[in-house]
């Protein structure tokens, strides 16, 4: 035995630290007493630092006491069992003991009173085990650190490969004031502290120091583990080392300060230094989990407080509700200030009983009003100075403070505020009663949001620039396409001209093979093509007539549709044809393909600007030309004028969509000039304008202004609920639920505008007209307003011509499908029908309130 | 020579100075080309700072311009999803005092929303993905649409497009792991920062009314 009672290891010192009194006598003066089982416990799935365990019962399943309920996710993770046999009986969000007092997701189990438990492996020798099953045991136990922050146990014995450890420490400090849960369990399980100690020892690659750090202010408990180290059979070297008492000793970085004088750095892991630290309470858990197969589903827990009849500490299951074990132990609800989980240092008051005992749950303290009052309220800070003596971290407190104020996150970081242990020891001290720990609490919070936000801006970034570059790429892609097409075509015209010259010159010569040209245009095989179109669709139509003929009286129908469709398409040849004619004859094809082209380099508004002009000029011609031949009585007239009314209508189209297009030139001076017409760019313009207007109009202007945005997507709505009918789609109820709920929204946007101003109402755009008007002044205003709106809208007119015509193609499109639909006897003929019958009364309407905005 | 300059130091000391100023405007001049920083720095930690939400609020399309525009002198307070939080940054990083949000560009949200289509009520009709400066909702045409909550910025501009008006902008819930403390109320109380010898003369009839608390 190597162990020698009698050797006394150099301890060190921390700076800072406090005395506060330690009120640890209370509960200890009972032994560790038991607690009845509980009729229900409530296992939440997180109780560990990590990502929470999922669920593996369905509820209504019977489990039995140790089963695993919960596995973990992921290595970063702990598993759960349950802590009672019994049902399932709800798998739901619960309140949990955390300071948000936020409810988290938990599995709820009714007990059956029997507690009946699982089959356990038991294992006499673990030193004949491999290390990866010994491993797995502790892993599958759901062992989290005990001693507060629930970091999962697993992997602190899982070092990395290159951090050799040399040094495995027990903290056994405690050193909180009124927890005893981790002295008393030295003092009745110093067994399995010690063998526990040996097995993470064991784990850990038998590191040459093994220390087990106990604060002198326990005696008893240092006593128990020397004996107990003392009766150990062969090779142990445990050494149990007791230090003075002072609060936080026990932080991990302070007790391996206090016992191995080594100091670790900002920002580093114990690990990387050669030194594991655990414990005492995950010691015998793990000790528990090899030995007896016992997965971790109780903990002793020190209940204290002077609002409690009896004061001492419990072993209890985990999952057992507070409000339980505290009536369990006479809780005087009048006399407790507030209840607090852990100890008064670091602990966090509890907004509600009702939260279950979790693993990491080591004291429920229920002090009364005398013992801990309410803190007085903060004072200005006096700069005296004593926070920064007392900081066992050696930071600058007052420093901290006065930059967690300004909201200073740089320099919190460059004073090392991610250093603190939130030992609340400056607080402690701080005769102006600062709450210093909250204020490091929310910064540390809020840095740490900041760097989440950060990570999520970069990858917005990133996917926007991606997506900016995918846009520019097809855009490109499409213009280099445009490029080909447009060489391709200058070629063939070239060798068109070639082979006419070649053709002058040498007659007689049998013309150059044909060279192939992909998407060339030749204008002759073109024009060839056309009419072949023409004349198989002549072809087809004869048939058909001829078919028609012959056809029994019941396939008439049918007969008759096609020979309609075969009409449709000798028109569109035609047409086709024509066009074809009258552009080649006009003029050059490159002419037309220079001007589209340079049509195309223009910027959208510049386009229709030009579009509209060139389109007036024409118009102006076709006016000449149609006065001259009226004069002459030609019989070209209704021909004539039906163009010019065509041209009238382009002209109003491109004009709409010029108005579309935005009051651009003051936008197109701060907007760069890529502004492709890309939806989202759009999107972003309009959301710009309707900011910056919102922005200085008055609420009734505001709500006007919404109302007209309704309307106008009801308008489209209504139009795309139309056609969806009308083809008959699925989509077509969605589409009107979705109207359904526009108008209801229009409906509320006016009672508002109601309701705003009841003066309001005579100058709105929709009752000009019938409104009384009581003053010159505010007829004035009305009619402002109402040219105003006039110009938001649009100009009505064009719009409802618009609208006529596009209706008048649809109903074409329409009445063919119906025809066609009937023939066949297609059963969605009705629903045609129907949206046919409705755009009919649509272009009536339109018609009809064109002639009244005419007139 | 020598003897020329060892009679007048004043040349000595005029060529050693000359010469050094040669040398080292070499060195300058070769640094100035061999480090020679790519880009604008400005604008890149301009648009660091700025949210990458990507809405257009700023009247810019996207984050990036409107760096540019601030690089370029424009007003650093358009930006109502970064908020005063990010008025401040760039105030600082600029070193110019910070001006609060400009109300014209709308206003600061206190809770971050995503966009939530309702899946059942979607036509597949692809305009919201269009508008969608993130890349963030999944679909095709005539199926069913989703947005990756996880991309989604909530910058609100798929909600116009939506002809079946299904995109709802939902207030994302803090949950258990973005739960995180407050400052103390007390924080915003100035007058508790104010010890009573701090006071500035002109300003002591108006702490007056902070004794009772002070004392
Ligand atoms: S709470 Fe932080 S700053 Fe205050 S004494 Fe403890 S470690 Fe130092
Ligand atoms: S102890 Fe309190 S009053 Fe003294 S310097 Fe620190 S924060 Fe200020
Ligand atoms: S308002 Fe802010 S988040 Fe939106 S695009 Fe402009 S800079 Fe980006
Ligand atoms: S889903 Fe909608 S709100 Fe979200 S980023 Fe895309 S467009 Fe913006």
């Amino acid at each position: 035995m190597s162990y020698n009672v009698s050797s006394v290891r150099k301890v060190f010192d921390i700076p800072g630290g406090v005395h506060p009194p330690e009120s640890k006598e209370q509960s200890l003066q009972l032994p560790l007493g038991p607690v009845l089982l509980p009729q229900r416990v409530v296992l939440p799935l997180s109780q560990h630092i990590g990502a929470p365990a999922k669920a593996i019962v369905a509820v209504g399943e019977k489990v039995r006491t140790g089963q695993l309920i919960a596995e973990p996710q992921g290595l970063f993770s702990v598993g759960l069992h349950a802590s009672i046999s019994g049902t399932v009986s709800a798998i739901e969000d619960r309140p949990i003991p955390h300071t948000s007092g936020m409810n988290a997701e938990c599995i709820v189990i009714e007990s059956d009173g029997l507690d009946e438990w699982v089959a356990l492996d038991e294992c006499e020798d673990y030193t004949a085990l491999e290390r990866d099953a010994l491993m797995a045991k502790i892993r599958t136990a759901g062992l989290a650190g005990m001693g507060g922050a629930g970091f999962p146990s697993a992997i602190k014995l899982n070092p990395r490969a290159d951090d050799k450890i040399d040094t495995l420490i027990i903290n056994g400090t405690e050193c909180e004031p009124y927890i005893t849960a981790d002295d008393t369990l030295m003092r009745e399980q110093a067994d399995a502290v010690i063998q526990g100690t040996l097995l993470l020892a064991h784990l850990l690659g038998a590191p040459s120091t093994v220390l087990i750090g106990v604060e002198d202010n326990k005696p008893t408990a240092i006593t128990a583990l020397k004996k107990a180290a003392a009766a150990i059979e062969g090779e142990c070297n445990i050494e149990i080392v007791d230090f003075p008492t002072k609060y936080p000793s026990g932080g991990e970085k302070q007790l391996i300060q206090i016992l191995t004088g080594i100091e670790v750095g900002s920002g580093d892991v114990p690990a990387s230094l050669g030194i594991v630290c655990h414990n005492v309470g995950t010691a015998v858990a793990a000790w528990e989990a090899v030995r007896y197969g016992r997965p971790l589903i109780s903990r002793i827990t020190t209940v204290v407080g002077e609002a409690l009849d009896t004061q001492r500490n419990i072993e209890v299951r985990i999952g057992t509700l507070i409000s339980e074990v505290l009536e369990q132990n006479g809780f005087n609800a009048d006399e407790a200030a507030r209840l607090i989980m852990g100890g008064p240092m670091m602990g966090f008051a509890l907004q509600d009983a009702g939260v279950p005992i979790v693993k990491t749950s080591n004291c429920i303290l229920a002090p009364s009003k005398q013992e801990l009052p309410e803190p007085p309220p903060a004072q200005a800070c006096i700069r005296c100075g004593m926070c920064a003596e007392a900081c066992p971290a050696s930071l600058l407190p007052q420093q901290l403070f006065w930059y967690s104020q300004s909201e200073d996150y740089d320099r919190l970081q460059a004073h090392n505020l991610m250093d603190c242990i939130e030992c609340g020891a400056c607080s402690f001290v701080c005769p102006s009663n600062i709450p210093l720990v909250q204020y490091y609490r929310a910064s540390k919070g809020a840095i740490k949001q900041a760097a989440v936000d950060k990570q999520k801006s970069d990858r917005s970034r990133e996917r926007f620039e991606f997506r900016q570059a995918r846009l520019d790429k097809a855009e490109a892609e499409k213009e280099a396409k445009r490029q080909a097409r447009k060489q391709a075509a200058a070629e063939a015209k070239k060798l068109a001209a070639e082979k006419k010259e070649q053709e002058l010159l040498q007659p007689t010569i049998a013309p150059v093979a044909a060279v192939p040209i992909p998407a060339a245009v030749d204008p002759e095989a073109e024009k060839a093509k056309l009419e072949r179109a023409l004349s198989s669709a002549q072809n087809r139509l004869d048939k058909a007539h001829e078919r028609l003929d012959d056809a029994e009286p019941e396939r008439r129908d049918k007969m008759a549709a096609r020979v309609k469709e075969a009409e449709l398409k000798v028109l569109d040849a035609q047409k086709k044809l024509e066009q074809f004619n009258t552009a080649d004859n006009n003029d050059p094809v490159a002419a037309a393909i220079a001007r589209a082209k340079a049509k195309a380099s223009l910027p959208p508004h510049a386009k229709l600007t030009s579009s509209i002009e060139a389109l007036k000029k024409r118009m102006t011609i076709a006016a000449d030309k149609l006065s001259s031949a009226k004069t002459e009585g030609a019989a070209t007239v209704d021909a004539l004028q039906a163009g010019l009314d065509k041209m009238q209508g382009k002209i109003a189209k491109l004009q709409q969509e010029l108005i579309d297009l935005g009051p651009e030139p003051a936008v197109e001076a701060t907007v760069k000039e890529d502004t492709t017409p890309d939806p989202a760019a759009a999107a972003i313009e309009r959301a710009k304008a309707k900011a910056a207007a919102s922005a200085n109009m008055s609420p009734a202007d505001k709500l006007h202004d919404q109302i007209t945005s309704i309307e106008k997507r009801i308008a489209k709505t209504a139009e795309k609920v139309a056609v969806a009918r009308a083809e008959g789609s699925s989509t077509a109820d969605a589409l009107q639920l979705g109207l359904d709920k526009m108008t209801a929204k229009l409906d509320k946007a006016r009672a508002d505008l109601g309701e705003l101003a009841p003066q309001v109402q005579p100058e709105s755009a929709q009752n000009v007209d019938s409104a009384p008007e009581p003053d010159a002044a505010s007829a004035a205003i009305a009619k402002a307003k109402a040219k105003a709106a006039a110009t938001a809208n649009m100009l009505p007119e064009e719009k409802l011509r618009d609208q006529i015509r596009s209706m008048q193609t649809r109903i074409e499109k329409t009445t063919v499908k119906v025809t066609a639909a009937r023939a066949e006897g297609s059963d969605i003929t009705d629903a045609l029908q129907l949206g046919l019958d409705k755009m009919t009364a649509k272009l009536e309407k339109a018609k009809s309130e064109l002639a009244e905005l005419s007139n | 020579m020598i003897d020329l300059i060892a009679q007048h130091p004043i040349y000595a000391a005029l060529i050693a100075l000359g010469t050094l100023s040669i040398v080292f405007g070499g060195i300058l001049g070769f640094a100035a080309v061999k480090f020679k920083v790519e880009g604008d720095p400005i604008v890149e930690q301009l648009d660091n700072l700025l949210p990458q939400t990507q809405c257009g609020q700023c009247g810019y399309p996207g984050c990036k311009p409107y760096a540019e525009a601030i690089a370029n002198g424009d007003a650093i307070n358009k930006c109502p999803p970064g908020g005063q939080a990010t008025i401040n940054t760039i105030a600082a990083l600029l070193d110019v005092e910070a001006p609060s949000l400009d109300a014209e560009h709308g206003a600061e949200l206190d809770i971050p929303r995503v966009a939530v289509i309702r899946e059942d009520e979607c036509i597949g009709c692809t305009k919201c993905i269009q508008a969608c400066p993130m890349d963030a909702i999944l679909g095709a045409a005539k199926q069913m649409h989703t947005v990756i909550a996880d991309e989604c910025t909530g910058c609100d501009l798929c909600v116009e497009p939506c002809p079946t008006d299904c995109i709802d902008m939902v207030p994302l819930e803090t949950t258990l792991s973005e739960w995180k403390w407050n400052l103390p109320e007390p924080s915003k109380n100035v007058a508790m920062n104010l010890i009573a010898s701090d006071k500035h003369p002109h300003r002591a009839e108006h702490g007056e009314s902070n004794k009772g608390e002070a004392a």
